[in-house]
């Protein structure tokens, strides 16, 4: 069967690193920046464990500020 | 054919607001103003002209629902007395910065307080020097008779589309309640949603063909954004200074005294003149119709000639500010006027011209 | 597959409205107005109606929401958005008019515009959000302020004795006569920003078919105001404001008239 697949793309200049997109990732791809920050001075959210991510988009729905794109196909 | 009819200046207000085709009056009962609602009531112009009527939960209400409708380009009113236009300051406030155009009218009650339901002209002060908060002015235009609180109607409307500015009919308990023949203006039809959006590109109509969207907001963040607000409201405020002063002049060319009135006590103050005159006194009456702007430059003509200037209000002397204004204490100005409700009559203003000026 | 060979645009599956434009939002981190704010712009998208909305912000922390999403917007007077909202939608009687208001806005200011505007049955949607705190003044006390909480101006916690009790405006809107549907969401979970969508897009249909007024609340987070990361606000709101402001429909009658 054809597993589902994901990527998320992150606006990270216009995120403001509430980490609530990190917190409703049920796979647990994402995590905010350690040290970088944007020009904000944010820590700002990004996927970390990539190949985990299923599209499902549940990051992006939670997002206040509307900074996550998310694409998905079949493998 | 123009339609001639008996009746009372409040009335009149309503019948000349469905005929020139205003899109909807909100208004709250107070006396003695609550016959503009009732007529309004009465003659179901929705029915008609398809103008909204309400009656609101307050004062604060309607003058927000007046913002609401004139932020959308349509022609709307609402009408109080006094303390119901202590009410409406936030609102009047709010559209000036917005720079919306409406019509509100106050027919006075005297105050302070609750006051009295009996007429005054107390005020002057809040309708000519703003009112709310901020530094703005609104159009102000005092009507002396029943046939005026009909014309001012349409010229209040027009001036405030022209400058995109409330307009305020400042009238009185007399000319409101006082019946009088009157020729209402032709009757014309509300504008088409089409006209509006055309004529105010300005207006939250929705965003029609695609427009960006318009925002209607008085607050600023940047200090030198909100400046700049500040003077474009300045520089309109300047032009309506210079074109738009209205004021009328009864035996004025040989006057040496000279009274200034306006509203009804124009109407009292003309009977006086007329009595000066037959005693061998020349007098005369200036009668601002703008009261905001103010005729500083006619009324400083006049005292050029004359040896005193009499104000006659129904107040304790607010008028009388802006007159000693404009002539500069170049002659004796004194004040006349009663409060609370009580009303002079022509005789009262002739002793009173003898004794203060003479 | 690489990363590159999913990010293609057939295989978008989520992207943030085009009404949400790309203005940064002056919100705190983790606010609840952005989702708000995004849901509303995702429901005038699909209902086709970008040039037939008009929309009246409140003074509170949504003042400026008209920076965000590209539809007319009026800002009004605070606590007076529904008296505005009201001649809009009578003068503009074919065009979508919803207010969007926070809770001193709304319920302490403007408690006499609500009801009225709403027992009037006037033809357009509340959006009511209730973050318990006056957001954008600093973090004051606000009529849903709940028993015990602390904020500025009730910092030993709010106190009945003092302050009297947290007021349930939805619940008062549900009993009125006018009121087509009343509803009590939240934006904190993707199942609830998925109901709360619903519940908008319901209150939006209502009000272009003239069903009634609508009022849907959004039981919010102010992280900020409440000393709280967003996350710990979340979990705060789920724990404490819940049980006081129950989320579910308090009322729908549009159902039935719509037989």
């Amino acid at each position: 069967m054809a597993k589902t697949i994901g990527a998320i793309v992150v606006d990270t200049e216009r995120c403001k690193g509430c980490n609530l997109c990190a917190v409703a990732c049920p796979q647990g791809v994402i995590e905010l920046s350690k040290k970088r920050v944007n020009h904000k001075g944010y820590t700002y959210a990004g996927a970390v464990n990539e190949d985990a991510c299923t599209g499902c988009a549940s990051c992006a729905i939670v997002c206040p500020d509307g900074c996550i794109t998310v694409y998905r196909t079949k493998q | 054919m123009a339609d001639t009819v008996l009746l009372k200046g409040n009335e009149a207000i309503a019948h000349a607001a469905i005929r020139i085709g205003v899109d909807g009056y909100f208004g709250y009962p107070i006396t003695p103003q609550s016959e503009i609602l009732e007529t309004f009531c009465e003659q179901k112009p929705w029915e008609t002209t398809g103008m909204v009527v309400l009656q609101a939960e307050s004062e604060l209400a309607a003058i927000n629902m007046v913002y609401g409708g004139a932020a959308s380009g349509k022609m709307v009113m609402t009408s109080s007395s006094s303390p119901g236009v202590s009410l409406k300051q936030e609102g009047i406030s709010y559209m000036a910065a917005a720079e919306l155009p409406c019509l509100v009218v106050n027919v006075q009650r005297g105050g302070p307080g609750l006051g009295t339901i009996q007429p005054s002209q107390s005020d002057y002060f809040q309708a000519t020097k703003g009112g709310g908060h901020g530094d703005y002015h609104i159009i102000v235009l005092a009507p002396a008779s029943v046939q005026e609180m009909a014309d001012f109607v349409g010229l209040a409307f027009k001036l405030a589309f022209q400058y995109r500015t409330p307009s305020l009919i400042l009238a009185d308990g007399i000319v409101g309640q006082m019946m009088e023949k009157v020729v209402l203006p032709e009757p014309r039809p509300r504008r088409t949603a089409e006209e509006i959006i055309a004529s105010c590109p300005w207006a939250t109509t929705g965003r029609t063909n695609g427009r960006k969207p318009n925002i209607i907001t008085s607050l600023e963040m940047d200090p030198h954004v909100m400046e700049n607000r500040n003077l474009r409201l300045q520089e309109k405020y300047a032009t309506i200074r210079e074109k738009e002063v209205r004021y009328e002049e009864i035996c004025c060319d040989d006057a040496e005294y000279l009274i200034v009135a306006f509203g009804s006590q124009a109407r009292i103050a003309e009977k006086s003149v007329e009595t000066l005159r037959q005693g061998g006194i020349k007098a005369g009456l200036l009668r601002p119709i703008t009261l905001w702007p103010f005729p500083s430059e006619a009324i400083a003509r006049r005292a050029r000639q004359a040896k005193g200037i009499l104000c006659v209000e129904l107040n304790s002397g607010q008028m009388i500010e802006d007159v000693r204004l404009a002539v500069r204490d170049t002659l004796p100005v004194r004040h006349f006027g009663r409060m609370g409700g009580v009303v002079p009559d022509p005789d009262e203003v002739v002793e009173a011209l003898k004794k203060e000026i003479l | 597959m690489t990363k590159e060979d999913i990010i293609k645009p057939e295989n978008l599956v989520y992207q943030k409205p085009e009404l949400l434009n790309d203005n940064p939002m002056h919100y705190c981190p983790g606010c609840s107005h952005g989702v708000v704010h995004k849901l509303i712009a995702e429901i005038v998208e699909e209902m086709g109606l970008t040039d037939r909305t008009i929309a009246v912000s409140p003074v509170g922390c949504a003042v400026f929401a008209y920076n965000y999403v590209d539809i007319d917007w009026q800002e009004a007077a605070h606590g007076r958005a529904p008296a505005v909202a009201t001649a809009l939608k009578r003068l503009w009687p074919d065009r979508l008019v919803f207010t969007y208001q926070g809770d001193g806005d709304l319920a302490c200011i403007g408690t006499c515009e609500t009801i009225h505007a709403l027992n009037r049955r006037e033809h357009f949607t509340i959006i009511f959000i209730n973050n318990a705190i006056y957001g954008m003044t600093g973090g004051q006390m606000a009529p849903t302020t709940l028993l015990g909480m602390k904020t500025s101006t009730c910092p030993y916690g709010r106190d009945v004795d003092l302050h009297g009790y947290p007021l349930n405006i939805t619940e008062i809107a549900a009993h009125l006569e006018g009121t087509a549907y009343v509803t009590r969401q939240a934006v904190h979970t993707v199942a609830a920003i998925n109901r709360a969508k619903k519940a908008l897009r319901k209150a939006f249909e209502y009000s272009m078919h003239g069903i009634g007024s609508n009022l849907v609340e959004i039981v919010s987070t102010c992280s900020a105001g409440w000393k709280m990361s967003p996350q710990s606000a979340n979990k705060w709101m789920e724990e404490h404001m819940f049980p006081y402001y129950k989320l579910g429909d308090l009322k729908d009658t549009g159902k039935e008239t719509e037989q």
